[in-house]
């Protein structure tokens, strides 16, 4: 570990954190320097979250010191933090969807005479922070109008409208698009020339690289390693992170690909609906991986809601040849399809019932009479068996499943759409907020459906992701499908430009 | 696990569950038992029961809909036109078993009707079941000009009236109405829908649950509950009254809330449900027996769910 220097912000000692029986963090010790990035690094649980929640106040730790610019520092609460300078912004949106863009950046903080808020003033100042950071986003639009990405520019915008001498970003780009990472990694570099240090956390590795001057990796709670970024390699990242060598990050295919000659099980013609996709046609087999990229806002997911009927769209949709209609959720999950949808907290699980209830949630029918009565016994094996198949792991079946990591969590809701056993299964981002060891568990579940035969749509905004899973690769742009590549087209040049619409 | 472990632990968890709400009803019981001997004896014991047979069965349909994460406020004017509605059948020279049928129907119609404005034109049940029970309570009086509507029919009263092996028949419906309830909710697929569409509404619809369906069929079941309690008022009565059932909404919720209801949706049972009506008729019923005037027992009342609700949340957040 690198030597504190004249340069050290924050100087973190010896901090250990404790919830009840369980240690979160064991003697973390950090050095943070002046107009650096430095990058923490671990899998979900690693302790990376308790660490910056000290920091921010929202916790004290158990034992252990913290200095900020030399002086002792142990803020009660994050107003505390803020004013040290240090700002956070988490990668859980806390914002409030019914009021102005302008309302949230400058919230508890409002332009005011006497109590009552100058609405000019504080549009005007929370104009100018947006045209600082170079935000595309009008301050006077409603948080609830906007896309999940720009109300993440928007959580980065409220995070900085303080003049903080740390900020700490987590995950920050975990739901935007390149072109506004793009942004942001600008905001950070003029962050650096201002002089302040940034904690940047992320599970993108390339990202990682790029931005980072210094990387701790951490493990289990504790402290293992750091590193400066041109000392060190992603493999060796990775496996000081998950502790064992890491082979490859996307595990080989199972069987061969499926012949182009196979009849599809899925044909979508002409699928479209008004100002969200238009002219969209596409075949997937049996035992296919149809990757779906294109930028957030590309109309990627919306494609996926209207094939499971959650919204109507018009086309022909037909499986194994036959046309269908579908019209809701249930006709969908009848003609044999699955989706895991991007936001599992929100449309994938109940998060305050148990691992067992969630995971026969969609095919409780085969864990009842005729009647309608439970055979309790029957959906317990089933879940054992969903458990151990895809080695969630839990404190028992009756946890609930919001106690549980985000990679496990995730592969609940895989288990749920397993147990239906789909001919197409639709994963749409489905390694978003996940650690590797996870990403490379749920990764080798795909590959294993597909060789026995399920046909995979995959939509990601993760490159590499779908470039190393997926045996063809259609190509959103604004709406349109501006292509689908295979064979020798699978290379990031020809798919980003594709997405980006540079070849018509 | 060996059965004996695993009945353990059964027990161990519905002490964790209920073990604050049940000895709470326990503390309520001796505090008036000391305060009145008279309140601790059977024949009393049986008049609680009775009394608290109205609003535990209007409270187990409104723990469906708080289960279901919506509130049906209209029940207290279900209990008043269901009684009428009876009344008016016998009116008509119709027989008991037609009448009784003619009534339940009507509860699960009115029912029907919150449900459908709530799922099928999106609007809050809040507002919905605000009108409702303002559109309800002006229909009781309709037939009669707001007078109340005696009721001879001999079997109809015998209901709230009767014994049958040693025990009021209100008591059987009460304990038949509670088994029933916790079979649906526990044992079966439509209560399981239930919980987790009160856990998580949009997950539930990605998961294929009809949610729609399954929101109007619960609030049939609030209003069919409803006019069960009115059927029982109404035979305890022998009248139709237009004033019958008012607040008892208030009670019911109460009720279904010291169980240990969550109004977020997602968490509840018939039991807690059970204890939680018991409690409200224990107190009830002890502070009548003490003479205590009846705007210091809503005072009281008022008070005790307020603790009772802030002592569930504490020990949730402990547990967490």
């Amino acid at each position: 570990m690198a030597a504190p220097t004249a340069d050290t912000i924050l100087k973190i000692t010896d901090i250990s954190k404790t919830f009840g029986p369980v240690a979160a963090l064991k003697n973390m010790h950090l050095d943070v320097r002046r107009g650096r990035v430095h990058t923490l690094l671990g899998e979900n649980g690693a302790g990376k979250s308790t660490l910056m929640k000290i920091l921010a106040g929202i916790y004290q730790p158990t034992e252990g010191s913290i200095s900020f610019e030399g002086k002792p520092y142990h803020p009660a609460n994050p107003q505390d933090a803020a004013a040290f300078g240090l700002t956070i912004v988490f990668q859980e949106l806390s914002l409030c969807n019914n009021m102005t863009v302008a309302e949230n950046i400058l919230a508890t903080r409002e332009p005011a005479t006497a109590g009552f808020i100058n609405d000019r003033k504080l549009n005007g100042r929370a104009a100018e922070i947006v045209r600082e950071l170079g935000l595309p986003i009008s301050v006077e639009a409603k948080v609830g109008d906007l896309s999940i990405a720009q109300r993440q520019l928007v959580e980065i915008a409220k995070g900085l409208s303080i003049e903080a001498k740390i900020v700490i970003l987590d995950e920050p780009t975990s739901s935007l698009s390149d072109s506004e990472a793009e942004i942001l990694f600008e905001i950070i570099a003029r962050l650096k020339k201002r002089g302040a240090a940034v904690i940047y956390i992320s599970h993108r590795m390339e990202e990682i690289m790029r931005l980072s001057d210094d990387i701790t990796v951490m493990r289990d709670g504790e402290y293992i390693a750091t590193r400066e970024r041109d000392d060190v390699t992603i493999d060796e990242l990775i496996s000081l992170m998950v502790g064992r060598k890491m082979e490859e990050i996307y595990p080989p295919r199972i069987s061969a690909a499926p012949d182009m000659a196979t009849a599809p099980i899925l044909s979508v013609e002409n699928f479209h609906r008004d100002d969200e996709f238009e002219e969209v046609s596409f075949e997937v087999r049996p035992g296919e991986i149809l990757g779906f990229f294109g930028l957030i806002g590309s109309g990627r997911s919306e494609i996926m809601n209207a094939l499971f009927g959650m919204r109507q769209a018009a086309g022909t949709v037909r499986l194994n040849g036959k046309p269908i209609v579908l019209d809701s959720p249930v006709k969908a999950i009848e003609s044999g399809f699955g989706f895991v949808t991007e936001n599992r907290k929100e449309e994938g699980l109940v998060l305050s019932h148990s691992v067992e209830n969630n995971i026969s949630m969609v095919a409780l029918k085969d864990f009842a009479s005729k009647l309608g009565f439970l055979r309790r016994r029957a959906e317990r094996q089933a879940a054992v068996s969903e458990v151990a198949r895809l080695a969630i792991k839990t404190g028992s079946l009756d946890t609930p499943a919001g106690a549980l990591s985000g990679g496990n969590q995730q592969k609940i809701v895989l288990a749920k759409w397993l147990l239906t056993r789909p001919k197409v299964l639709i994963l749409d981002e489905p390694t978003r907020g996940v650690d590797v060891g996870a990403k490379f568990e749920i990764y080798k579940i795909i590959r294993q459906l597909a060789a026995e035969g399920t046909a995979i749509l995959l939509v990601s905004s993760e490159l590499p992701e779908v470039l190393g899973m997926s045996d063809r690769i259609a190509v959103m742009h604004e709406g349109r499908l501006s292509g689908i590549a295979a064979g020798g087209d699978l290379n990031p040049e020809k798919i980003m430009a594709l997405a980006t619409g540079l070849t018509a | 696990m060996n059965p004996n472990t695993a009945s353990n632990a059964m027990l161990l968890k519905i002490f964790k569950q209920y073990g604050g709400i049940f000895l709470s009803l326990i503390i309520l019981c001796v505090i008036f038992s000391v305060m009145n001997p008279r309140f601790m004896s059977v024949a009393n014991f049986m008049n609680v029961l009775q009394q608290v047979a109205v609003i535990a069965i209007a409270a187990f349909g409104m723990t469906w809909v708080i289960l279901l994460g919506e509130i049906d406020l209209s029940i207290g004017s279900i209990i008043a036109v269901a009684g009428m509605v009876g009344a008016q059948c016998f009116a008509f020279g119709m027989g008991f078993a037609p009448a009784l049928v003619l009534t339940l129907l009507a509860g699960a119609f009115m029912g029907l009707i919150n449900g459908v404005l709530t799922a099928k034109l999106l609007l809050p049940s809040f507002i919905v079941t605000v009108a409702t029970m303002g559109i309800y309570r002006g229909l009781v009086s309709l037939p009669t000009n707001g007078a109340p509507a005696m009721i001879m029919d001999e079997t109809w009263t015998a209901i709230g009236t009767e014994s049958f092996l040693g025990l009021p028949i209100i008591i059987w419906i009460v304990v038949l109405l509670f088994i029933a309830n916790q079979i649906l909710l526990g044992k079966t697929t439509f209560g399981r829908r239930a919980y987790l569409t009160g856990g998580n509404r949009e997950a539930a619809l990605y998961s294929g649950i009809k949610v729609d369906r399954l929101k109007i069929t619960i609030f049939m079941i609030s209003g069919l509950m409803a006019a069960v309690s009115g059927v029982l008022l109404s035979s305890r009565l022998y009248s139709a009254q237009t004033n019958a059932g008012m607040s008892y909404e208030l009670d019911a919720i109460a009720a279904a809330v010291l169980g240990g209801t969550s109004l977020a949706g997602g968490v509840g049972t018939m039991v807690g449900t059970l204890i939680g009506a018991l409690i409200i008729g224990v107190m009830n019923n002890g502070m009548n027996m003490l003479s205590v005037p009846y705007f210091y027992q809503l005072i009281v009342k008022g008070l005790v769910i307020l603790v009772a609700v802030w002592l569930d949340v504490r020990a949730k957040r402990a547990r967490q």
